[in-house]
């Protein structure tokens, strides 16, 4: 499809985009011990980029996102492993977690958890995965 | 609880995320890869170690205890399996430094492998069936990509077939998994198999039991195996030498031991089966050895062959039997390889696959010629080599049970065996030197220095099998009383 061909599409998908990023926000956050996490959230995430290659083209995609993705797949493995492997350094079995209550200014008494950060690693890996699939499908011609 | 069970699969893991990240420079790459599986080398001897002096160990994986959570299991089958595949592995990347184009190196040919080197070591260790099936995609996932890999037609070609064959048995593995879960609420397999010789194996579980027999009968090549010889021979030597000792050896892991610590209670009819596909495995493997002209579609119907000989071992179950597929499946493993890696430097020794148009090679390089013909009476079972012991234990295991036919089809394996190794010898080495590409191809003294380790592992288990015997009649001990498999697994 050529550039500009289709303002409806580009202009509802400028919002939707943001809406759906910020569900898959949502679900990231609530995913350890509710329905989410971050392998949906990192789906969603790609699917919002999805929707901005398909109303635009690929190029836009990359200008919004100007990473390679198969590092940010990289990365994100590398942040889950290391999470994993995070607690051999404590004397504890490879992937147990640990969590704790902070007091944050704003959000008050928070539980923060070291799944977390595994389930970062996870979203990153999902969105760079399922970005770089999409892609070299989408420029295969 | 023991985090070093895990060492084997997190090392490869490690190494390959942060060698996509280097991937353009291929001599960090090299380095890296070369020092990681060497590490794991050393991690798999100290598994070894601490499970021959102080039992089973498990590690409960996030602190979760079975059957709740995932259990890593680390028998003394498993260690000798891990060890023997981080050996392989070492040797193999030390010959792709060589032996595999640039091109293909900067495709992340070195992440591709310890991913799949992760999912080898994982499939042995897993106490719990999911976790296997997940392990088993993560070493086939990096195997798709490592078979196409440089993109040629035949590569193509032969992945299509490889692909479809494996999707389709994972398929069926889920399917049988989702079974076995509906059926006794359980994954774990030492849990599994408590609760399989409480109420009995009824008859729906020992049909769920004859579909994981044909979804593990298609990854290791029993009976199953019309895809095996042409996707094995596809890819360059390095990645060969790699799936025929790594991969299908993997499946045939999982047969021994589902069967052995679950599904061991309906012998009659399931271990029957297997016997049945064995001697059908070997008659055939063997007479496609035999009959083929192309040096590494004989080296596919082989390792088909001496995967049926081992299913031999499982049939007749009994001691001797198993320590002999335990002692079998390590030099199996190993014996694979250097044929495979040798096979690859003849194919560049000479430019073709075709045995017929060989010959002479004896002459030009003659250390190749020696260690080919070595490795051929190792796989064969000549005494002082590694072969024996193990095809020995097999033969006289079933000769005690009075299984005579299952006897009979492992001594005319070796025969057909020793037929279709010998060809290759006589006709590519002996005779007058043909056509030879000996202008540009300088590598081979390099190439056969790095298959010299597994040469000489194949000396040495052969010459000592009695220093290391202790270790395999602990693994088999395992395999024989599932009692003490289950004990490790709950003792906490």
């Amino acid at each position: 499809m050529p550039k500009g061909s289709d303002i409806f599409l580009q202009n509802v998908s400028k919002i939707v985009v943001f809406l759906v990023l910020a569900f898959a926000l949502y679900l990231f956050f609530t995913g350890h011990s509710s329905p989410g996490g971050g392998f949906i959230a990192g789906l969603m995430s790609a699917g919002a980029l999805l929707l901005l290659a398909l109303a635009y083209d690929i190029e836009t995609v990359r200008k919004v996102v100007p990473f390679d993705f198969k590092l940010i797949t990289a990365i994100g493995l590398l942040i889950a492993l290391g999470t994993g492997t995070g607690a051999l350094l404590f004397g504890q079995p490879f992937l147990k977690h640990a969590f704790g209550h902070f007091d944050l200014p704003l959000l008050g008494d928070t539980e923060l958890h070291t799944a977390l950060i595994f389930d970062l690693g996870v979203y990153l890996a999902v969105v760079g995965v399922t970005m770089t699939i999409l892609l070299t499908i989408g420029e295969d011609r | 609880m023991n985090n070093w069970v895990v060492a084997p699969m997190l090392i490869p893991l490690f190494t390959a995320v942060i060698l996509i990240f280097l991937h353009n420079k291929l001599k960090l790459q090299r380095w890296i890869s070369l020092i990681s599986a060497l590490l794991n080398v050393c991690a798999a001897v100290f598994l070894l170690y601490q499970v021959q002096h102080n039992g089973i160990q498990t590690l409960n994986m996030s602190g979760w205890a079975p059957p709740y959570g995932i259990v890593l299991v680390a028998d003394m089958f498993a260690v000798l399996l891990v060890l023997a595949a981080s050996i392989v592995s070492s040797c193999c990347l030390l010959y792709s430094f060589r032996g595999i184009d640039e091109q293909r190196e900067r495709h992340y040919f070195y992440s591709l492998v310890h991913f799949m080197l992760a999912g080898v070591s994982g499939s042995f260790l897993t106490g719990d069936l999911f976790n296997l099936f997940v392990c088993f995609e993560l070493m086939l996932m990096s195997s798709y990509a490592l078979i196409v890999l440089g993109g040629t037609k035949r590569q193509f070609r032969e992945t299509l077939h490889y692909i479809l064959i494996n999707v389709l048995s994972s398929t069926l593995f889920v399917a049988s998994i989702a079974y076995l879960y509906g059926a006794t609420g359980t994954l774990n397999l030492a849990h599994l198999s408590m609760r399989i010789a409480e109420s009995g194996q009824s008859g729906p579980i020992t049909a769920v039991s004859a579909l994981l027999l044909v979804v593990f009968s298609v990854k290791a090549g029993l009976f199953l195996f019309f895809w095996l010889p042409g996707s094995y021979g596809a890819p360059p030597a390095a990645i060969s030498a790699l799936f025929g000792a790594l991969l299908t050896k993997v499946g045939m892991y999982a047969l021994i031991r589902t069967f052995t610590l679950i599904f061991y209670h309906q012998a009659e009819v399931t271990h029957m089966l297997i016997g049945t596909m064995a001697i059908a495995t070997i008659v055939l493997g063997g007479f496609g050895a035999v009959s083929q002209t192309n040096v590494n579609r004989i080296l596919g119907y082989n390792v088909i062959a001496s995967i049926g000989f081992i299913s031999l071992a499982l049939a007749v179950s009994n001691e001797d039997a198993l320590t002999g597929a335990v002692f079998y499946l390590v030099h199996d493993m190993i014996v694979k390889a250097l044929l495979f890696l040798l096979a690859g430097i003849l194919v560049a020794e000479t430019g073709t696959e075709r045995i017929n148009r060989m010959g002479g090679v004896l002459t030009h390089s003659p250390l190749l010629g020696w260690m080919f013909l070595i490795a051929s009476l190792a796989v064969v079972g000549i005494p002082p080599l590694s072969g024996f012991p193990g095809k020995l234990l097999i033969i006289q295991g079933s000769l005690e049970s009075g299984q005579y036919l299952i006897a009979a089809a492992g001594v005319l394996l070796t025969l057909m065996l020793l037929y279709s190794l010998i060809k290759i010898f006589i006709l590519a080495f002996w005779g007058k030197p043909r056509r030879l590409r000996e202008s540009k191809w300088k590598q081979t003294p390099k190439l056969l220095l790095s298959s010299a380790p597994l040469m000489l592992i194949i000396v040495l288990l052969g010459v000592f099998a009695e220093a290391f015997m202790p270790y395999v009649e602990t693994a088999s001990s395992v395999l024989i009383d599932p009692t003490i498999y289950i004990q490790a697994v709950f003792k906490e």
